[in-house]
C-alpha cells in the first residue's frame, strides 16, 4: 500500500503539472538558477536531479530519455556537455534550495533553486547585469544631454518649454524603466 | 431554519476567542548585518545566506 506517499498537486491537472515541472527544469538547466515558490521548488528537485543522473550516463539512450522531458535541444546539449560532467563524482544532491520567505502580494513562500557549483555562472550573470545597467544609464544621460542641447539650440522663448517637456518623458525614462523590471 | 434562541454573552464570546491568539514569528539575527530575519531564510536586508551566498541585490 502506498499510504502516506504524497506529492503536491500544485492545483493543476496532471498534464499541466507535468508541463510545469518540465518548464521549470528546462529553465533551471538553461539559467542554472531560478526563483519560484517553495512547494514548486520542492516538487521539481527530484525531477530535475533524476534527469541529471540520467545525463551522467552520457549515451544515446540517456539522451533520448532526457529529450522526453526537455524539448530544447540546446539545453540538452548543455546538460550533457557541461552540467553532467560537473556532477560526475557527486552522488546526487545536484541542486540547492535557498528559502526566501513570503512573497509580497500573496504571501507565498518563495525559494531560489540553483545548481550546485554554478557560483561562477551567477557571478558572470550578475556582472553582465551590472554592465547592462551602466550602459543604459550612460545612454540615458547622453540622450538627456542631447535633448538639453537641442533645447538650447532651439533658442529662448515660450514654445521651447512646451516642446521639450512632453518629449522627455516619452523618449527616455519609459524604455529604461521597462527594462529595469526585467 | 434553526436559529439561535439567545444572544451569546460577552463572556461566552470571549471564552470562545481565548485560544485565537496569534503567535509571534520566531526571528533570528542575520550573522552578516545583524538585522532580525526569519530563521533558515536568506536575509532580506543584506541578501546573504550562510556567509558567502550573496543573493539578490537588496536594492532595486
Amino acid at each position: 500500500m502506498r499510504h502516506n506517499v504524497g506529492l503536491r498537486k500544485l492545483g493543476r491537472t496532471s498534464s499541466h503539472r507535468m508541463a510545469l515541472l518540465r518548464n521549470l527544469t528546462t529553465s533551471l538547466f538553461r539559467h542554472e538558477r531560478l526563483r519560484t515558490t517553495l512547494p514548486k521548488a520542492k516538487e521539481m528537485r527530484p525531477f530535475a536531479e533524476r534527469l541529471i543522473t540520467i545525463a551522467r550516463r552520457d549515451d544515446l539512450h540517456a539522451r533520448r530519455q532526457v529529450l522526453r522531458h526537455i524539448t530544447d535541444k540546446e539545453v540538452v546539449k548543455k546538460l550533457f556537455g557541461t552540467l553532467a560532467p560537473r556532477f560526475a563524482s557527486r552522488p546526487g544532491g545536484y541542486t540547492r534550495t535557498l528559502k526566501l520567505g513570503p512573497r509580497n502580494g500573496d504571501g507565498a513562500d518563495m525559494a531560489i533553486v540553483e545548481l550546485v557549483g554554478s557560483e561562477p555562472v551567477f557571478k558572470k550573470q550578475k556582472d553582465e547585469k551590472q554592465t547592462r545597467r551602466e550602459r543604459k544609464a550612460a545612454a540615458r544621460a547622453k540622450a538627456e544631454a542631447e535633448a538639453a542641447a537641442a533645447e538650447d539650440a532651439a533658442g529662448g522663448g515660450a514654445p521651447e518649454q512646451d516642446d521639450a517637456e512632453p518629449d522627455e518623458p516619452k523618449g527616455e525614462p519609459k524604455p529604461g524603466r521597462k527594462k529595469k523590471d526585467d | 431554519m434553526p436559529n439561535p434562541k439567545r444572544r451569546h454573552s460577552r463572556a461566552r464570546r470571549d471564552k470562545r476567542r481565548a485560544h485565537d491568539a496569534l503567535s509571534r514569528p520566531s526571528l533570528s539575527n542575520c550573522p552578516n548585518c545583524h538585522e532580525a530575519k526569519l530563521p533558515h531564510r536568506v536575509c532580506p536586508h543584506c541578501g546573504q545566506y550562510k556567509g558567502r551566498e550573496v543573493i539578490e541585490v537588496g536594492e532595486v
